[in-house]
């Protein structure tokens, strides 16, 4: 056995992972076929659920394979920036728990958690994305402010993607409420919030981008890297997807080099990966919606 | 102020319940693959995610090893979005230190360190819906989080609330409750021994109801006790048999 170098900071920030030589030739040189039976582009089970924080307007919690993610949004009202006084906003907080691993006690998780949330800004800052005006209560004055907290419970590989499916979900069943300018009192509006609690809107999130991390070991590239594969690799890319399959952000991750060549056909497999990703969440946050209100499931399998 | 809004003329209290009446409490063991030991309890409507990391060697500087025991390092910590407020950092705030100092103690005093000199055991505790009595159910989370783990306790330890309102003690107090003014007692106990490894009390009333709302709050952590030792039981069955299968 020999201890994986850690070749790539960020996703695979964690308990070093011990590959033998035969199990990191298979991973480097197999076929279309990989340690768990996957092909190339397939993603590992995902389970999804939403609604389970009441204390948030919107909140998911999504596990893929290992990859243990809750998302919370809350909705709170402030001034909007005063280069863009139409457009309300959102506020990305990743933390990393040291549920995780024990590397993220106290600060020890921030660098990650920054990484993933500076790309989730990048990533919805295209106008393709979000429409922000919908946020907007007041020219100038008010607007809705939405804190998207991601709190991240354990790392079983492929984070980008996970917490991306996170958040699309949660905002997707995130409730704003309803508010009206009652009169103007001089220069100070007077805001009046609904008094049915039910009386919320919805944000439509159908562009909302998807990351899609794609990662480069050997001569070919992978969807949905395990963390014996991150550690296999390189060098990668993550893409977001929005709903349309524009790409709204790419960033390369690892120490390694790419291609030119290998890097556009890297994009062109990620948007389209990306779209299917995107069509299915949408169809799943749809089904569970339309099935009505179950017994939430939430941590008790 | 609201001691009549929290305990109705028909005794009941703001949620339903009566004052001896704990929250419900559900709980699942071995949430996590890659955790020692994991587990997720709900009291009521507060949630908490615990997981358990060793024994293992000391982890950044040696000298925080103990010659003749396990040190053990507990972290307190709340999702920002836990709160009807938004909270703005998860931990490294004053409250989240002192719980984590708390947890230690009480750990220190449950785990049998002795076996494990110079190293380590890690318990996480992340609350991710707070509705009173946080500390508590971190108490009760992490330990079922050691049980899952296998470390070796000299007795399970569970934690309860209780509080006075009009002459009356309350067990296990919620947030409505707590934040309503009235005091609040935190006990956590050996239920074996009985003894009191954690105790504190905030707000006033007369010593002379101590004894009355104590043994509420003791007699709150041996119920839970037994809940607790309910689920534990059903785990333990259901992975024996799952052995067993296999």
């Amino acid at each position: 056995m020999s201890i994986a170098p850690q070749l790539l900071r960020g996703p695979s920030l964690m308990a070093e992972i011990l590959l033998s030589e035969a199990e990191k030739a298979f991973i480097h040189h197999g076929d279309d076929l990989r340690c768990d039976g996957r092909t190339r582009l397939d993603y590992r089970p995902i389970i999804l659920e939403t609604g389970l924080v009441s204390n948030a307007s919107g909140s998911s919690r999504l596990r893929l394979a290992n990859s243990d993610v809750l998302v919370g949004v809350k909705v709170e009202l402030a001034s909007p920036l005063s280069e863009k006084p139409l457009e309300g906003r959102l506020e990305f907080f990743v933390d990393c728990s040291a549920n995780a691993t024990p590397e993220f006690e106290g600060r020890g998780g921030e660098d990650l958690a920054n990484e993933i949330c500076r790309f989730l800004q990048m990533s919805y800052m295209s106008g393709d994305t979000i429409n922000l005006s919908e946020l907007s209560v007041l020219a100038g004055q008010q607007c809705w402010v939405l804190y998207v907290d991601i709190l991240i419970l354990e790392c079983g590989g492929n984070l980008y993607d996970t917490v991306s499916l996170a958040v699309k979900s949660a905002l997707y069943t995130t409730q704003i409420p309803s508010i009206k300018v009652a009169t103007m009192d001089g220069d100070q509006p007077e805001l009046e919030l609904s008094e049915d609690p039910y009386d919320t809107k919805r944000l439509n999130t159908q562009n909302v981008p998807c990351l899609v991390t794609l990662m480069k070991i050997g001569n070919h590239y992978l969807v949905d890297p395990t963390p014996e594969e991150e550690c296999c690799s390189s060098s990668g890319v993550v893409v977001a997807v929005s709903g349309s399959k524009k790409i709204t952000a790419v960033r390369k991750i690892g120490s390694g080099s790419l291609h030119p060549e290998s890097l556009v056909s890297m994009l062109k497999t990620a948007s389209e990966v990306g779209a299917v990703v995107n069509k299915i969440l949408m169809k799943k946050l749809l089904e569970e919606e339309t099935a009505g209100k179950t017994q939430k499931v939430g941590f008790m399998r | 102020m609201s001691g009549t809004e929290l305990l109705s003329d028909q005794g009941l209290r703001i949620d339903g319940r009566k004052p001896n009446e704990l929250r419900r409490i559900r709980c699942s063991l071995g949430i996590f693959a890659q955790a020692d030991g994991s587990a997720y309890l709900e009291q009521g409507n507060t949630k908490v995610l615990a997981a358990v990391y060793g024994p293992h060697e000391i982890r950044g500087s040696k000298s925080k090893a103990l010659h003749d025991k396990a040190f053990v390092n507990c972290q307190y910590s709340t999702a920002t979005f836990s709160m009807g407020e938004r909270k703005r950092r998860p931990r490294g705030d004053r409250k989240s230190t002192e719980m984590s100092t708390h947890l230690e103690e009480t750990f220190a005093a449950a785990i049998r360190t002795e076996l494990y000199p110079r190293s380590q055991i890690d318990i996480f505790v992340e609350v991710l819906q707070a509705d009173g009595g946080n500390y508590t159910t971190c108490v009760n989370a992490a330990m079922m989080a050691l049980v899952d783990a296998g470390v070796p306790l000299k007795d399970t330890v569970v934690s309860c609330t209780a509080s006075l309102v009009k002459d009356t003690p309350l067990v296990d107090v919620n947030h409505v409750e707590q934040s309503g003014g009235s005091p609040e007692l935190v006990v956590s106990i050996l239920p074996h021994s009985g003894e009191i490894v954690y105790m504190s009390l905030t707000q006033r009333f007369h010593i002379d109801h101590l004894s009355k709302v104590l043994d509420t709050a003791i007699k709150g952590c041996k119920d839970i006790g037994v809940i607790l030792k309910e689920i534990m039981k059903g785990h333990l069955t259901k992975l024996d048999t799952s052995l067993q299968a296999s």
